[in-house]
């Protein structure tokens, strides 16, 4: 092998990781190091319990001092995890970082595989195709790119209202995007919080009105985020702004044209309760809506379907002449350095469990059209009331209905254990009616959650374990006569029970969004196997996605409870905001670039560029690479006919080398 | 008319006894559907439930022999009325494609038959076949006597939807609504529809199997059935069959239970004799433009 290149006589320096036993357990790391150290060029080669670590680092750069290295070879883990460690620690070596190459045997063999003398020639294989590529590696420079420095906020809720407001405070420009009319998501359906029982619209509202009017803030209801163009620092973004037929600048939301409407009683079924009470075609969506003024339903309006209406709303409202029938949809284009993505949940549809009778049976309801049910501006005012108008003497919750589930969803839910409590002790205030959860296991454990299921126990309420098999209206019994039955086999009693009551909450789970796909496509995300947002490390970067500049809060990314929620917010601004703060972007200097003597000026190249930084320069007639919009997919590269682009840390001598490496291994 | 469907026929050994009134209405009313059946030769017991439960391999030789000859037969799909047969002969197709060791048990024992059976032939079942093949507007068309003012609680049982949902939902199934509302009958909302009637354990243990017969037939007097319909021979003895020892236990719970195919016959202008109808111990009062009792 050939020692020598054009940058002079090659010194290597290689390091083998054990990480603990992570990779030592299966890969006999001593006697890879002593075959690294006999191959041409290598000067040193050593093998140690956790390179990533201060002494691990430290041995790097003295070993560049005493040995005079030029070139540094790191065997451990995957380079998304450390290669930035690595890297550092060559530069305060002294050296150009990018005479830098890692293998990751880790993830890649020592995880995944269990025979161990295989899986160390595996790691031989792999370490010796570095120690052949990184002789070509070639001093290079990061590049910067200015970052924009405003940051979209996708979603309403909670999660995106903290974030939103967070950046606000910081002298951020925000644009909030919410798809429905009002900001506020789930947690304005809420009547109280776990597990303090503070008043939900106590501390949404305050919220909900400072994003109204926050200065940085400009907030998008009723409109989606249709397009997104652009990389990190420097999206472009295309909002749709549906029309709500309402100039938000002119209504005061005195609610005059919804008294007015033609439709003499609310005929519609009301999505903010659920469906358990109607509204008009105009209508706001409830009292403390944000933007507080009114919106009309395109679907139910006469005047927008038909265009045949007396429109005395727009009599009721002469004055201020907020009501526009002329409003279209419009697009909107905004610029943005990053985006933060928090679009919330759907609930499980319980008819998905036919067992369960919901849709079948009118006393079974789920969970959140109970919260409506105690809510005091709720459909009822607060009262817990039966289909029949009768108050129920005895309640019956179903848990993990949706989730926990093979059949369903697999995952827990998190939230309804403590949100069934909440509920049950809620029946308990405003009835006299009997209290019994049916649970699988009790799953408390956030800060101050133990302690309100022991007051859920002190308050009376039964606790029953065991998964529930049916609800019922069939009755064996006098007692279960015109009662709902529950049929559930108590574990803890060991045997079949079945349970008269008179009304069963359901608590279903939490899902992706209906529309999750469209959503990660849109944003360039990756998605679980279930459908949250993935973050970018489960640990260490868990508001962080796979794309630059695009950050997760809430509830997109796994079912979470409020808490939870406004933490992971807060993080995802934070994040959002050390980007913004540092002013640039730096590059990595993976960029390809055109090798004028060879080009042809063919311009087959420029329209496969997916982020158009490829142009034909007018003087020459060559192709030209705008290196700060070259993202490095290397397609152009590729597609060259005459092999005159290359790509740094890509070049073919890098590439041909380390396939040689790997092959040449016996 | 669609051109003729044509599918090999295994009756399994109910239709052959107990009930032998199952397969008395199919197979006229399938003739009349422009459906020919035609039976496997020297099929044999398809093992039931009782057999999975001793050695399951050795169950799916026996099955897999009758999938083995409607293999060699031609390639057409298996029609199985019983629900016991249809969910062995499913189960045993899958264990053949899910488990090597099970496939090799069964393939070794078959071999040494000449027989050989590589999963192609697929099991179906007369609802399956009636709803998807042969259309609810041809049957509509036979229809010459509807069951107007008929109350018939739609009973599938469990083991036609359960595991293998293949053809309806495995809890609220509709096929057998849908047809039924086709012959002009009302059906009554009957949400125990797929709650096991007991299966052998009204003889084993008849304590807790009458129980779940008891619960069937009450519910359906409650819920206003004038008749219930079943798709298998072991529910209709169960149903049928017990009414003595439930009058004992619980008090009367008197109802009929008759194949959906004997009310697809009448519909079709049939008589209760031809349907063996009067088969059953509890007779299905006659239809309100009928003047004998069936």
């Amino acid at each position: 092998m050939n020692t020598q290149n054009k940058n002079g006589e090659v010194r290597i320096g290689f390091y083998i990781c054990h990480c603990g036993m992570n990779i030592a357990g299966v890969v006999d790391c001593p006697s890879v190091a002593q075959y690294i150290a006999k191959l041409p060029g290598v000067v040193v080669s050593r093998d140690y319990k956790y390179m990533c670590s201060d002494p691990g680092q430290e041995l790097i750069r003295q070993d560049i001092r005493e040995h005079k290295l030029n070139r540094v070879v790191v065997a451990s883990c995957s380079p998304s995890l450390h290669e930035h460690t690595f890297r550092n620690a060559v530069e305060s070596g002294g050296l150009n970082p990018f005479y830098f190459q890692m293998v990751n045997i880790r993830e890649h063999d020592s995880w995944v595989h269990t025979d161990r003398a295989q899986a160390t020639a595996k790691a031989r294989a792999l370490a010796r195709a570095a120690i052949s590529r990184v002789r070509f590696h070639r001093a290079l420079e990061t590049t910067r790119a200015p970052i924009n420095p405003d940051v979209l906020v996708v979603g309403g809720g909670i999660s995106g209202i903290h974030a939103a407001t967070t950046m606000a405070n910081a002298g951020k420009k925000v644009f909030l995007v919410e798809r429905e009319p009002s900001i506020g998501g789930q947690m304005a359906k809420f009547d109280k919080t776990f597990p303090t029982l503070d008043c939900a619209a106590c501390i949404l509202t305050p919220k909900m009105s400072a994003v109204r009017s926050h200065k940085n803030i400009t907030l998008w209801t009723y409109s989606e985020v249709v397009k997104v163009e652009g990389y990190v620092g420097n999206y472009t973004v295309t909002v749709k702004r549906k029309p709500r037929y309402v100039n938000e600048d002119l209504c005061v939301g005195c609610l005059e044209c919804i008294q007015a409407c033609v439709f003499k009683e609310p005929k519609f079924a009301d999505e903010f309760n659920m469906g358990l009470s109607k509204r008009k075609p105009i209508y706001i969506p409830f009292t403390q809506a944000v933007p507080p003024v009114v919106v009309i339903d395109p679907e139910r309006c006469l005047q927008v379907r038909t265009g045949k209406c007396k429109k005395t709303c727009l009599e009721a409202c002469a004055d201020r002449q907020a009501i526009d029938f002329t409003q279209k949809e419009e697009l909107v284009e905004i610029k943005v350095g990053n985006i933060i993505i928090a679009t919330g949940f759907k609930l499980f549809d319980a008819k998905r469990i036919p067992q369960y009778g919901y849709g079948l049976y009118p006393n079974v309801i789920t969970a959140i059209e109970l919260e409506r049910f105690v809510t005091s501006s709720g459909p009822t005012g607060g009262e817990i009331v039966m289909r029949d108008g009768h108050h129920p003497k005895s309640v019956g919750f179903i848990l993990c209905v949706g989730s926990r589930d093979m059949k369903t969803n697999r995952w827990c839910s998190r939230t309804c254990c403590m949100h069934s409590m909440k509920l049950a002790q809620l029946v308990r205030e405003h009835t006299d009616a009997d209290v019994t959860v049916f649970y699988m296991d009790i799953r408390a454990p956030g800060k101050g959650y133990e302690e309100f299921y022991d007051k859920s126990l002190k308050e009376g309420i039964q606790f029953v374990r065991g998964r529930v098999a049916e609800v019922t209206d069939w009755a064996m019994a006098p007692e279960e006569e015109g009662k709902l039955v529950i049929r559930v086999e108590d574990t803890l009693a060991g045997f079949v029970r079945r349970v008269p009551v008179d009304m069963i909450v359901l608590a279903t789970g939490m899902e992706p969004q209906a529309d999750s796909q469209e959503v990660r496509r849109l944003f360039n995300m990756s998605c679980g196997s279930e459908g949250w947002f993935l973050e970018k490390h489960p640990k260490l970067a868990p508001v962080s996605t796979f794309t630059d500049g695009v950050f997760i809060a809430g509830c997109c990314q796994g079912p979470k409870d409020i808490p939870d929620s406004i933490a992971q917010a807060g993080a995802a601004a934070a994040e959002a905001m050390a980007l913004i703060d540092k002013g640039y972007i730096e590059q990595e200097p993976n960029t390809a670039y055109i090798v004028e003597a060879d080009c042809s000026g063919c311009k087959s190249c420029i329209p496969l560029c997916p982020y158009t930084a490829i142009s034909l320069d007018d003087a020459t007639q060559k192709a030209k690479i705008n290196e700060a919009l070259c993202k490095g997919c290397g397609t152009c590269v590729a597609a060259c006919p005459s092999g005159s682009i290359r790509q740094n840390l890509f070049e073919d001598e890098e590439i041909f080398s380390e396939i040689e490496g790997v092959l040449s291994y016996v | 008319m669609k051109d003729a469907l044509k599918y090999s026929y295994f009756p399994g050994c109910s239709l052959k006894g107990l009930g032998r009134s199952y397969e008395q209405s199919l197979l006229p009313v399938m003739r009349r559907l422009g459906v020919e059946l035609v039976e496997l030769d020297d099929w044999n017991c398809c093992g039931a439930t009782a057999y999975m439960s001793v050695d399951e391999a050795q169950a799916c030789v026996l099955a897999a022999r009758n999938l083995a000859i409607a293999e060699k037969t031609g390639p057409r799909d298996l029609v199985t009325p019983c629900s016991a047969c249809y969910l062995v002969l499913n189960k045993t197709k899958h264990n053949m494609a899910d488990f090597p060791e099970i496939n090799q048990t069964v393939q070794h024992a078959l071999k040494s038959a000449d027989l050989t059976y590589s999963g192609k032939v697929p099991v179906r079942h007369p609802l399956d076949v009636l709803i998807n093949d042969v259309g609810l507007d041809v049957i509509k068309e036979k229809v010459v006597r509807p069951l107007k003012g008929l109350k018939v609680a739609p009973y599938y049982g469990c083991q036609i939807v359960r595991p293998y949902a293949t053809f309806d939902d495995a809890w609220n199934p509709t096929t057998m609504d849908r047809l039924l509302t086709t012959l002009g009958a009302e059906v009554v909302p009957y949400p125990l529809k797929t709650k096991c009637c007991g299966g052998s354990l009204t003889g084993t243990v008849p304590e807790a199997g009458l129980r779940l017969t008891y619960i069937l037939l009450k519910e359906a007097v409650r819920r206003g059935a004038d008749v219930i319909a079943t798709v298998c021979p072991l529910c209709q003895f169960n149903l049928d069959g017990y009414h003595d020892q439930i009058d004992r236990r619980w008090g009367p719970a008197r109802i009929p239970t008759v194949y959906f195919t004997q009310l697809m016959g009448l519909a079709f202008g049939m008589t209760p004799e031809e349907l063996g109808l009067k088969s059953n111990f509890v007779s299905m009062k006659p239809l309100p433009a009928e003047s004998t009792t069936v």
